[in-house]
């Protein structure tokens, strides 16, 4: 176990370095000069646009720019925004914002999804799984700006429960609201998964045997059945947790949410490579950290599997 | 029926989780509308608001979302009167010039910045030269380039020859003289950009610390920026200019997404709107009624010819291109296409500005297709029967630029059709190379509001804005006498003089003039936008609870 956990980090140097390298050239690639682009429509002074991107160090071939990057990188330097701030600062403004809605999404569609998934999977032909398909169904067809704009008018402007937009970022209650529109597709897509392997392990040999065995009802279900389900499950979450922090550009969007979907707009509209770039090299460690969690956790659920 | 019993549970659980989020906003909302007009002077008021792009500096501001703060920190020597657009002087006492080349100002006494030093000659010369300086990259620094010596301190490359301009001098602490390069009467007029700004000693010290945290001398003094969501300004007690505030402060709340901060308008979680999104412009005036505003903006939009390419440059042409603005059914394509959110133009300079004269365009601006189809025969014709209009695809252009093109096929059968560039970037290229053969869109927000802006920096000789080229020697000469006059008064009427000219010639069609659709909550009232389209902020009252 130990030498797998060192194997996989050590394989995640390697991929780690590729996607840097691969953003870092394809935010540098984007058409416009970002430089030139703060003159608005007028045109920019030449000596000063000179001496901008001096400063900025724009003025160097690609390749260079790109050294200067990568070692400024592992010395936890990631640069300047256009506006001379350190983007690590934007980051550590951003990040906690939608680690929270990201995670509050998360908790959603895995303790909702799981829980229709199940009783869906368990009652197999009836109402409630018949329900579930429906629901899920409609889930996964809408497209999220849809269904936020949908919770904005009937919550906020015709219920008046909530306001429209997040007013404050940090606070948990008022993310919940964005969370739920975030995960809901992937909360379709825990409960179909969750619903088939729950059906199909129904009719495996170890649940027959449990139930000869005369073990509680709880304890089939808990125990035997719903543990081996969620290999599946565990798989699509894990990828699932960077995609919601990737994904939640739209969410924040509509909920005015101040997180990392928001500099991220906001940074590629002013077509900032540096901090795109910042952004997501934050985004590839999180996928990185989760899929190792998700290998970990197969051993923890199915005892069998051994990593050499 | 355990199945079914959880799933209660679950939307139970939903149910609770959304009225918790509920409880939890409902004390920052503030949402209660009630209570008559009894002003809270108190009061404080959000405004839809984006974040700044760069440091807060009055001469680093040119986008809209830092510039609005700024104006709210800082007073000039000038700026103008937001109900009719005129001049008034601030910081000013007077400002005196007898050949409209060089001026001496006299400052009032009594005017603090917000860490309580005075504003002196010496805050204005100081920040002019340190702003101008190109080492400094300022972004509106060419805006000092009418002072003498400002190539000294800016040359176009290589380092300054000299840290300041000659033509500024400080004549004691409530005196200072500016000699420009030549005459420029309407020069006071510029001095109300923000970018002419006076700042504080501290400012020199750290100038990159200050942009994080300014001390200005305007109506509001600078309380906290939490960068990508809020900006936040109390009115200053010792404020010493003729526009009070008649509220405590204001929150410049950032916005992503326009269509968020509309919601949060409507239900009166914001309070002043910055600019209607165009899928809320069909209902906006419905949603808040007599909270909707719908006003002019000093901004105009037009067509203009490439007169110097080869097919339009004959000036028999003039005919025919009078008949194509004859063509263009200005009032349709203003209401259906763009939703009431312009206003037809029928002259160059958009109304607000100091000189605006209605009509200068007369019936060459009024839709009439059979006088059109008249006008481009008997001009000879459009070369080959078959116009473009080059614009640009990422700014919502297209549908009226296809519209005008129908309006222009139907009245007098010219095969007209739009030319998408992908960016602003691309047709800006095209259009500054002076590559377009036919027509391209264009447009001119203010600088200040007066007619000379609209007129001399659009349609002048050689001009920076003369996208279509154009070149008469009796609007040169026209617009030269004027720029000689020792009042702006008498500038605003002589350009009127060359406006007439543009009549003759038609260089470009003017359009329509933009506007300002925006609204307020049920939280404020007197909110009134100046031809900039921006609130006037010091009026703005915070109504009591």
């Amino acid at each position: 176990m130990g030498r797998f956990v060192a194997r996989r980090l050590l394989q995640m140097i390697p991929v780690f370095l590729g996607t840097v390298t691969i953003i870092f050239f394809m935010t540098r690639m984007l058409p416009g000069d970002p430089a030139a682009a703060m003159w608005g429509d007028k045109a920019a002074d030449p000596a000063q646009l000179a001496a901008f991107k001096h400063d900025r160090g724009l003025d160097l071939s690609k390749w260079q720019q790109y050294l200067h990057y990568m070692g400024d990188l592992f010395t936890g330097n990631f640069g300047e925004t256009l506006a001379g701030r350190k983007v690590i600062d934007v980051i550590g403004e951003a990040l906690p914002v939608t680690v929270r809605l990201a995670l509050l999404a998360f908790v959603f569609e895995l303790v909702v999804g799981v829980a229709i998934g199940l009783f869906a999977g368990l009652r197999r032909g009836k109402a409630f799984d018949k329900g579930s398909l429906v629901l899920t169904l409609l889930l996964i067809s809408i497209p999220v700006p849809v269904l936020g704009f949908i919770f904005q008018n009937v919550f906020a402007i015709q219920l008046g429960w909530i306001t429209p937009t997040v007013q404050d970022s940090m606070n948990l209650g008022q993310l919940v609201l964005p969370a739920i529109v975030l995960g809901s597709i992937s909360l379709a897509y825990v409960a179909r998964l969750t619903r088939t392997s729950i059906a199909e392990n129904l009719k495996a040999d170890y649940m027959r045997t449990a139930v000869a065995k005369g073990l509680p009802r709880r304890k089939v279900i808990g125990t035997h059945l719903l543990r081996n389900s969620m290999i599946p499950v565990v798989t699509f979450l894990g990828t699932d947790l960077g995609a919601l922090m990737g994904g939640a550009i739209v969410t924040e969007g509509i909920f005015n949410v101040k997180g990392v979907g928001n500099a991220l707009y906001h940074a590629i509209n002013l077509n900032e490579g540096a901090t795109v770039s910042g952004f997501v090299v934050v985004l590839v460690l999180v996928y990185l950290v989760a899929s190792l969690l998700v290998d970990l956790l197969y051993a923890v659920l199915d005892p069998r599997i051994r990593y050499a | 029926m355990r199945g079914a019993s959880q799933a209660k549970w679950v939307v139970a659980a939903v149910a609770v989780a959304l009225a918790a989020t509920a409880c939890g906003s409902s004390n920052s909302s503030g949402g209660s509308s009630g209570g008559g007009d009894a002003v809270n002077a108190q009061g404080v008021f959000s405004y839809q608001s984006s974040e700044p792009q760069n440091p807060l500096q009055p001469a680093n501001a040119m986008e809209v979302g830092g510039g609005r703060i700024i104006k709210s920190l800082f007073k000039g020597l000038v700026d103008y009167d937001p109900s009719n657009g005129q001049l008034r002087n601030q910081v000013a006492e007077k400002i005196e010039t007898n050949d409209a080349q060089n001026y001496t100002v006299t400052l009032k006494s009594g005017w603090t910045f917000h860490d309580g030093t005075p504003v002196t000659a010496a805050s204005f010369v100081d920040a002019w030269n340190w702003s101008a300086n190109v080492k400094n990259n300022q972004i509106n620094s060419d805006w000092f380039s009418d002072i003498q010596g400002y190539t000294d301190v800016h040359p176009d490359a290589g380092d300054p020859k000299a840290e300041t301009m000659s033509g500024l001098k400080v004549v004691d602490d409530t005196h200072f003289t500016i000699a420009l390069n030549g005459p420029v009467s309407y020069f006071e007029y510029k001095l109300g950009y923000t970018a002419f700004s006076p700042l504080p000693k501290v400012f020199f010290t750290d100038p990159a610390k200050y942009g994080q945290a300014p001390i200005g001398n305007g109506a509001y003094k600078f309380v906290s920026w939490e960068h990508n969501k809020a900006v936040t300004v109390a009115a200053y007690d010792k404020y010493a200019g003729i526009d009070k505030p008649k509220n405590a402060g204001i929150v410049f709340k950032n916005y992503s997404q326009a269509e968020a901060a509309y919601k949060d308008l409507v239900s009166d979680n914001l309070d002043v709107l910055d600019q209607v999104d165009p899928s809320d412009l069909a209902s906006y005036k419905n949603d808040l009624g007599d909270r909707a505003v719908d006003q002019a903006q000093g901004a105009i939009q037009s067509i203009s010819f490439s007169l110097y390419a080869a097919d339009w440059k004959p000036e028999n042409l003039a005919k025919v291109r009078q008949g194509l603005s004859m063509a263009i059914d200005r009032d349709t394509i203003t209401k259906t296409v763009l939703n009431g959110s312009r206003q037809p133009a029928n002259s160059w300079v958009a109304p607000g500005a100091m000189g605006y004269k209605d009509n200068t365009c007369g019936e060459a601006c009024t839709y009439n297709p059979e006088k059109a189809k008249q006008l481009v025969t008997e001009g000879g014709g459009v070369p080959g029967n078959k116009i473009t209009v080059l614009y640009n695809a990422d700014g919502g252009h297209k549908e009226w630029v296809d519209a005008v093109c129908n309006s222009i096929r139907q009245a007098t059968g010219v095969e007209c059709t739009g030319d998408a560039k992908p960016d602003f970037k691309t047709s800006r290229d095209l259009i500054k190379n002076k590559k377009v053969d036919g027509l391209m869109r264009t447009g001119w927000v203010q600088d200040y509001p007066l007619n000379a802006n609209f007129l001399r920096d659009v349609y002048g000789t050689g001009a920076a804005a003369n996208d279509a080229g154009y070149s008469s020697p009796e609007f040169d000469k026209l617009a030269a006498e004027a720029d000689k006059a020792t009042t702006v008064e008498k500038t605003a009427e002589l350009y009127q003089q060359a406006e007439a000219q543009l009549a003759k010639d038609m260089p470009a069609i003017p359009l329509w003039y933009y506007k300002t659709t925006a609204g307020y909550s049920k939280n404020v009232q007197n909110v009134k936008y100046d031809s900039f389209g921006d609130p006037v902020f010091t009026q703005v009252e915070v109504k009591q609870k």
